[in-house]
């Protein structure tokens, strides 16, 4: 874990010197995290005098203005509270917005944009992000849902309208290609926007077309009025991408050797271009150069991602297979049901979720404890109801642990439904966390790789300083000696069987944040979980955490060479071949007990 | 006394000619049995539940109308439990035991497989109602979903069109009806000047948890300057980690859109969706299609199931146009035997739930509209394109080069599910 946020802090510096650019692509890359809130959605405020660049003179204003300009009704507020005179153009214009297919919507946005009124970035800032209205009436009403509560205003004359009306209103139909030309167009509105992060994102924008270098001379004037070191990194790029266009081959390889430490994928698609296609084999000699050395910087990056996806993989296999550890390990129960205690665990967390629908976050802390209790009670009832008298009897425990996994899976069905269910999760756990443009890790899986390990050392601490675990341990090694000292050994195994089933269940909470929740999902790692604690050492926490690693490693460093299925079917031989050499795994148990 | 023996000791023909007057004859005749060949558990009753109840509405709907031929239907329901052989199994019990005049039934294409024989050599009929690779006809089967002229290729085309997609990503579990459907597809983009550089192919194993990796790698391929599209023939439980993972590395709808075909209302209704927004899908029909018929199936639906959350998705829809089908062709031969309405099928029409009109072809495929919506927050679709035409279904693909020259038609002269033209002859296959 150290190690890894040694990596990630060290690249993180070493993009900081080469180039700025983190902070402005950073929020762009946690804006794009829930498509359900489209891009524009954190930063639209700006005001109408964005849109003619001759007015780019008023930035110090608009700088002060940028203080308040958090919130985008704000910013809504502050185009309509400035507008004064409305154009009966525009108006018939935007009133025409719900009219035809999505191509006559993108013609109308385009004359839309054309006219320069301060309305439009708003009005095709909403219809983006879908919640443009528009009512039954003629000529209808046009309405702009606020983006939170139900109330709105009236797109036309910024009075704020009740919330029946806007209910009563049909949201304008957009889709993905409509949505990237107004995004085009708005881009083009917001270049010199008084807040940064959007003209930031103007300028991710632009750079994904070729940049002409008829814009080079507004560029330049961009530069010298830019306030803010992360626009400033991105204005030089776009211009040293548009100075690729020039003639002077002199100028060229200076921008190519400005563009060198980015890795921002648009630069290295034109370098790529420019190094294939440019006249002068010199200027395609600097950029071939310049490439290899972003690739080399890039390769880094990939291993470090590589790395990072072994890690959270293993951390699953960990946490599925951990309970595991302790009824199978430590017990020697070969229990097959234990995919359904995850299961258990992971439906306890829907269920908690449909009752408190509103708190997501607060929902999956309470199903932490709630899913450990509720998976942990069905534990003690099959060890006290079945397994209890098959101890001894491995064969016959697996067949009548088969059978309850069976039964429980069939029982959610019919208790529940045989669909899957869908399981939110809270914003915290979307997204990633931008280090560069190559390198991002999903915050879902970082928090998951930490869990696994708390659970671990829980666990850990569990089975070496309490009471409980100093029975548990003299249980597994001697019952005889143990029932002789006067523990209540049914008892012990009774508790420990429920500790393993409700650390599945716990494991079942944090899964559910990632994959299906349905009466199946136990089944996909049930055999997985055999294998880490097989491949561990029987009997062995350690072992459980290193094999859990190591098979969650070896899966993600094979899967780019031979693919998903190609990997899974390597490291089962491996195992299989594994198992022949050391039949009891990493770190087999010593001594007397290993006899037991 | 049951009515029944209450009527059969009631020998005065008035009586009888009044009671039927009360529509009470269909309570006398002996019922048609329609067998339902649907997992009730295991994996794939996530999927075919929904099935079943749809076939079990119709046929108490069609009881309401007076049922068939005078005599009412009664639904034979059977659970295959998502085991391949025990498919065949169930279909043998249907048909010999329970003697039923019609299978309804079977999901994935494996099943439908194991299936096919014995349905051939028990000269019963099923109804599929599943969209599937295609390259297969039989003499009793009809294939009432989408075949991939119906789906995959119209939803390239409209991806290469309106996005101007250049690169395409071609993801898919590993089984037998991505990997068709993907030779399907690469052959069609090869033919329409799409470079081997830019088609990647990518399979999972079933119910694929971890798609970092692959996301990553989508990500790169999607980065190179060209325009990217997803096309996704991923299967079931895997959809909601991948979504997830696009969600959480990035990648939105408007960068890398992914088209899926197995993506409907029913998997959405299980999925946290906000990951998915604006992602594609391709279908022959969505619950949000605006039509009276559709709006009418819907509301019965919710008196059915009793729970208005409940959706109606694609293969629900081909259940009813497979099932009216089959009602109307029984009505036509006047009789439940089994080759009279094999050959009363071909050409019936009825209505489906889109607003027109869908026809069963001799190559027991029906025609039917492609539309492609684009998934909105509360889990429908957004009708974002679709064909001016209906669009019969190609049993045979003309994209591949094994079966270019193969058509199915069972009508005479050819009576034949895969007679290839060149050489005139039909290779009479189990298939």
């Amino acid at each position: 874990m150290a190690v890894w946020l040694l990596i990630a802090g060290g690249s993180l510096h070493a993009e900081t010197q080469a180039f700025g650019l983190e902070m402005p692509a950073a929020d762009l890359t946690a804006e794009t995290i829930t498509p359900a809130v489209p891009v524009i959605a954190q930063a639209d405020p700006y005001t109408g005098d964005m849109i003619d660049p001759s007015l780019l003179g008023n930035d110090p204003e608009a700088a002060e203005l940028e203080a308040a300009a958090t919130e985008d009704e704000l910013m809504e507020e502050a185009v309509y509270e400035g507008l004064e005179e409305t154009s009966a153009d525009v108006d018939l214009l935007i009133q025409r917005l719900p009219e035809g297919s999505f191509n006559d919507r993108r013609a109308v946005a385009e004359e839309l944009a054309a006219t320069g009124d301060p309305r439009v970035p708003v009005v095709l800032t909403a219809l983006v992000e879908g919640r443009l209205l528009a009512t039954g009436d003629d000529p209808p009403r046009i309405l702009i849902r606020a983006e939170t509560g139900r109330a709105g205003r009236d797109a036309l004359t910024g009075e704020p309208v009740d919330a029946d009306l806007i209910a009563s209103g049909r949201r304008i139909p957009v889709h993905n290609p409509l949505r990237n030309a107004l995004r085009n167009l708005i881009a083009v509105a917001t270049i010199a926007a008084p807040d940064p992060e959007r003209r930031a994102a103007s300028l991710r924008r632009l750079m994904r077309d070729d940049v002409s270098p008829d814009m080079l001379t507004y560029l330049d004037e961009r530069v010298e009025l830019e306030t803010d070191p992360r626009v400033t990194d991105l204005l030089l790029t776009v211009r040293a991408l548009a100075r690729l266009n020039v003639d002077d081959p002199e100028q060229r390889i200076e921008s190519i050797a400005l563009l060198r430490g980015s890795l921002l994928s648009e630069v290295r698609v034109r370098l790529e271009a420019t190094a294939t296609r440019d006249d002068d084999p010199e200027v395609r000699d600097a950029a071939r150069d310049a490439l290899d050395s972003i690739e080399s910087r890039i390769r880094f990056f990939r291993f470090t991602e590589n790395l990072f996806f072994g890690l959270s993989a293993g951390s699953v296999l960990l946490l599925a297979a951990i309970g595991l550890a302790i009824t199978f390990g430590v017990m020697g129960v070969i229990n097959m049901a234990h995919g359904e205690l995850i299961m258990i665990g992971a439906y306890t967390t829907w269920f908690i979720q449909t009752l408190i629908p509103e708190a997501l976050s607060t929902s999956i802390l309470l199903a932490i404890p709630a899913a450990f209790v509720v998976a942990g009670i069905v534990g003690i009832a099959m060890e006290r109801g079945v397994i209890q008298f098959l101890y001894g009897r491995p064969l016959e425990t697996l067949l009548a642990t088969f059978g309850i996994s069976l039964i429980l899976q069939q029982a959610v069905r019919t208790m529940f439904s045989p669909l899957n269910r869908p399981v939110a999760s809270p914003e915290w756990l979307s997204g990633s966390l931008y280090v560069n443009p190559i390198l991002s890790l999903t915050w879902s899986r970082i928090y998951i790789l930490v869990f696994a390990i708390m659970v671990f050392v829980a666990l850990l601490l569990v089975m070496k300083k309490t009471s409980l675990g100093l029975k548990v341990r003299a249980v597994a090694q001697n019952r005889p000696m143990a029932r002789a000292l006067g523990v209540r050994t049914g008892w012990v195994d009774a508790l420990t069987f429920g500790l393993g089933a409700g650390i599945a269940g716990v494991a079942g909470v944090a899964l559910s944040q990632l994959t299906n929740v349905g009466p199946n999902m136990g089944q996909a790692y049930i055999i997985d979980s055999f294998m880490v604690v097989v491949f561990g050492g029987v009997g062995n926490l350690w072992g459980t955490l290193v094999g859990a690693m190591g098979l969650g490693m070896m899966t993600k460093f094979l899967e780019p060479h031979t693919g998903a299925v190609l990997a899974k079917i390597l490291v089962l031989i491996f195992i299989i071949l594994f198992i022949q050499r050391r039949p009891r795994g990493l770190f087999p148990k010593k001594g007397r007990a290993a006899e037991a | 006394m049951t009515q029944k023996q209450w009527l059969t000791s009631a020998r005065t023909p008035g009586l009888v000619l009044a009671l039927s007057l009360f529509g009470a004859t269909v309570q006398a005749e002996e019922p048609i049995k329609v067998g339902v060949l649907h997992s009730l558990s295991g994996t794939m009753a996530i999927s075919e539940t929904t099935l079943k109840d749809t076939i079990e509405m119709l046929v108490a709907e069609q009881n309401a109308k007076g049922g068939v031929l005078g005599r009412p239907l009664e639904a034979v329901v059977v659970d295959p439990a998502s085991d391949w052989p025990l498919f065949a199994e169930r279909t043998r019990q249907l048909l010999e035991q329970d003697q039923v005049d019609v299978i309804f039934g079977v999901w994935t294409s494996v099943a439908r497989k194991s299936v096919l024989p014995v349905v051939e050599e028990l000269n019963g009929i099923l109804f599929y109602p599943v969209q599937y690779e295609g390259e297969e006809s039989s003499r009793n089967i009809f294939y009432t979903g989408a075949a991939p002229n119906q789906q995959a290729i119209p939803a390239v085309d409209y991806l290469m069109n309106e996005y101007g997609i250049e690169r395409w990503v071609l993801a898919g579990t590993d089984y037998v009806y991505p990997r068709t459907t993907n030779r399907i597809l690469e052959a069609y983009l090869k033919a329409n000047g799409v470079a081997d550089e830019d088609i990647m192919i990518n399979y999972t194993p079933f119910g694929h948890a971890d798609w970092q990796s692959i996301v990553a790698e989508i990500k790169r391929f999607g980065e190179q300057g060209k325009a990217t599209a997803v096309v996704s023939t991923i299967n079931g439980d895997a959809n909601v980690p991948f979504y997830r993972e696009l969600g959480n590395q990035g990648m939105s709808a408007e960068d890398i859109p992914v088209i899926a075909f197995s993506v409907g209302e029913e998997e959405l209704s299980g999925m946290d969706t906000r990951p998915l927004v604006g992602h594609l899908a391709a279908w022959n029909y969505f619950m949000s299609v605006d039509t009276p018929e559709n709006a009418e199936f819907i509301g019965k639906w919710h008196d059915f199931i009793g729970d208005t959350n409940r959706v109606t998705n694609d293969p629900m829809e081909a259940h009813y146009i497979g099932f009216n089908m089959w009602v109307q062709a029984v009505e036509d031969a006047g009789t439940t035997d089994v080759d009279t309405v094999i050959d009363a099928l071909k050409g019936v029409t009825v209505p489906n739930l889109t607003g027109g009109m869908a026809e069963m072809l001799v190559n027991h495929h029906i025609t039917k509209p492609v539309l492609i919506g684009e998934i909105q927050e509360d889990g429908q679709f957004l009708v974002v394109w679709q064909t001016d035409d209906l669009i019969a279904g190609d049993a045979w693909s003309p994209h591949l080069p094994g079966s270019r020259d193969i058509i199915a038609d069972w009508t005479p002269p050819i009576s034949c599910g895969n007679f290839n033209t060149v050489t005139q002859t039909c290779s009479g296959q189990d298939y």
